[in-house]
């Protein structure tokens, strides 16, 4: 019997409660049980992937890139650049967050390596937002690679009882769980307790809930993009809410299981079929012939 | 309801842009390349559904290619393969086609020719997040996710060929996930697919083999 098996947030909160111990702890030891590795092995693992985050980062700023289709491409530069000489709008960690996110959503669509979080369209929020704040916060690479496991155990309990596939539920499944794993990972590196952790990923769902998957030209460029630019922000907000002593009015497994059900009753046009939203607007059906010819 | 590992959530390390246009294209391929195991002149990927109509944005046709020379999801030389792949003397071609309504939207059915000039069928199915299954081997339906190490067994349907089977994989120690026959018809071919918790060594393959009365080929396959 797996007695450190989580099935639901409410488990999950019930665990880290009775052993005094955080999310990330529990994760942890979840794994090594299911999966029979060792601590050092699990550790080692997620440390690989944290490394190919940060090297997806640095090459959003550094290249010159391109998608394949030819949507996107020199954002992450432009954010930098304006962030160099003026003040940005938003806050510096904002424009930095979202340059990250953006960058590394560049090297996604130029066959560039990068990890699946929970999935290759939603793989430019973690990173922006959690390894930015971290750095901003002068936090190191273990206590990083730590909060990759509370955003891991998110991510888990949405798989799990919900989905993270923009195909069953539209952009708020996969984003909304990238946001959500990487404002979980947030509070917990910046000290805030389990069910704090909980309460930011459940605001990060429902402050998009009903967003759709409308890819244009069926590619993962744009909107997907911009949109980890707005799970960047999701993240930080609902992680600096919770941290303020914000909760959620409705539980995290009550949000996830809203989601779902949102996500189920969409049209198959709004879930990646390219068939409406942005995909199917005068402009993106242009892009998509031109693209495709 | 399924026990997700952190490494399904956080992961597949790969190369973009899709987890299931790009790394689980490249995981089909290869999967198709090991039931093969044996040297191909050449392949015809046969892309359907949204397969077809996007191969080209998401790298879908440098994926297979990519993954039917062997490479893992994260291996840059993906981004390479059609250059590689012609190197290495190896034909390939994308058509898309229709495989059926029933289909899954992104499946492919990779056809790779011998230099006997016999051919191998296998279909694969990209079902999100990396993962994939295989769906048929030449013609015959069945099920496997390459995410287990996979035994794969050709043997004639026949009295025996079970129970000898399993009694090789008991003998080596080994604890069976998932096990299923599936046959063309009774008395014809037959394959027994075994996914295993840890792994399976050429031992058992070889104390398989033995059995040449039942038994006409297997396999492991590791993706």
């Amino acid at each position: 019997m797996n007695k450190l098996n989580f099935k639901s947030g409410r488990e999950l909160l019930e665990k880290c409660t009775e052993k005094g111990i955080s999310i990330a702890e529990a994760c942890i030891l979840r794994e090594m049980e299911l999966y029979g590795r060792s601590r050092e092995e699990i550790i080692a693992d997620m440390d690989k992937s944290y490394r190919i985050m940060r090297n997806a980062i640095e090459r959003g700023v550094t290249e010159d890139l391109v998608s394949m289709g030819g949507l996107i491409g020199g954002e992450a530069k432009k954010l930098k650049m304006r962030r160099e000489s003026t003040p940005p709008v938003c806050g510096s960690i904002v424009s930095k967050a979202m340059g990250a996110a953006m960058g590394v959503m560049e090297v996604n669509a130029s066959m560039g390596l990068i990890v699946a979080a929970p999935t290759a369209g939603s793989c430019g929020i973690l990173p922006g937002a959690l390894i930015t704040a971290a750095d901003e916060f002068g936090k190191s690479d273990e206590e990083i690679v730590k909060a990759l496991f509370s955003a891991a155990a998110i991510g888990v309990i949405i798989t799990r009882n919900a989905t993270v596939s923009g195909a069953e539920g539209g952009c708020q499944a996969e984003t909304g769980a990238a946001a959500g794993m990487a404002a979980a990972g947030i509070v917990e590196l910046m000290g805030g307790t389990p069910l704090q952790a909980l309460d930011s990923a459940a605001i990060c769902l429902k402050n998009i809930m009903g967003l759709i998957c409308d890819p244009i030209a069926g590619l993962v460029e744009a909107p997907c993009q911009k949109r980890n630019a707005i799970g960047v922000a999701n993240a930080l907000i609902s992680s600096e809410l919770v941290l303020a002593g914000i909760g959620s009015i409705v539980p995290f497994d009550e949000v996830v299981q809203s989601m779902y059900e949102v996500g189920k009753r969409m049209p198959m046009e709004l879930r990646e079929t390219a068939l409406g939203g942005v995909a199917s607007s005068p402009t993106g059906c242009t892009l998509c012939s031109r693209i495709f010819k | 309801m399924k026990n997700y590992s952190v490494f399904d959530v956080i992961g597949p390390r790969m190369i973009g842009p899709s987890s299931s246009h790009t790394a689980g294209a490249a995981r089909i391929a290869l999967a198709a390349r090991k039931v093969a195991h044996e040297k191909i002149k050449s392949v015809k990927f046969y892309l359907h559904g949204s397969f077809a109509q996007t191969y080209k944005g998401h790298g879908t046709d440098k994926a297979l290619v990519g993954g039917f020379m062997g490479f893992a999801t994260d291996d840059e030389r993906i981004r390479n393969s059609f250059e590689i792949a012609r190197e290495n003397g190896l034909e390939f071609e994308f058509i898309p086609t229709n495989l059926g309504e029933e289909r899954h939207p992104n499946t492919v059915k990779v056809v790779m020719t011998k230099y006997d000039g016999s051919t191998i069928e296998v279909i694969g199915e990209s079902i999100g997040g990396g993962n994939i299954k295989i769906v048929g081997i030449n013609g015959l339906d069945l099920e496997f996710t390459g995410a287990f190490s996979t035994l794969i067994v050709k043997q004639w349907d026949k009295p025996g060929a079970a129970a000898h089977i399993t009694n090789c994989v008991a003998k080596n120690n080994i604890n069976i996930a998932f096990m299923r026959i599936y046959r063309e018809e009774k008395g014809e071919n037959a394959y027994t697919i075994i996914e295993v918790d840890n792994g399976i060594s050429d031992e058992v393959v070889k104390d398989i083999k033995l059995e040449t009365s039942i038994i006409q080929d297997a396999f492991i396959i590791r993706l």
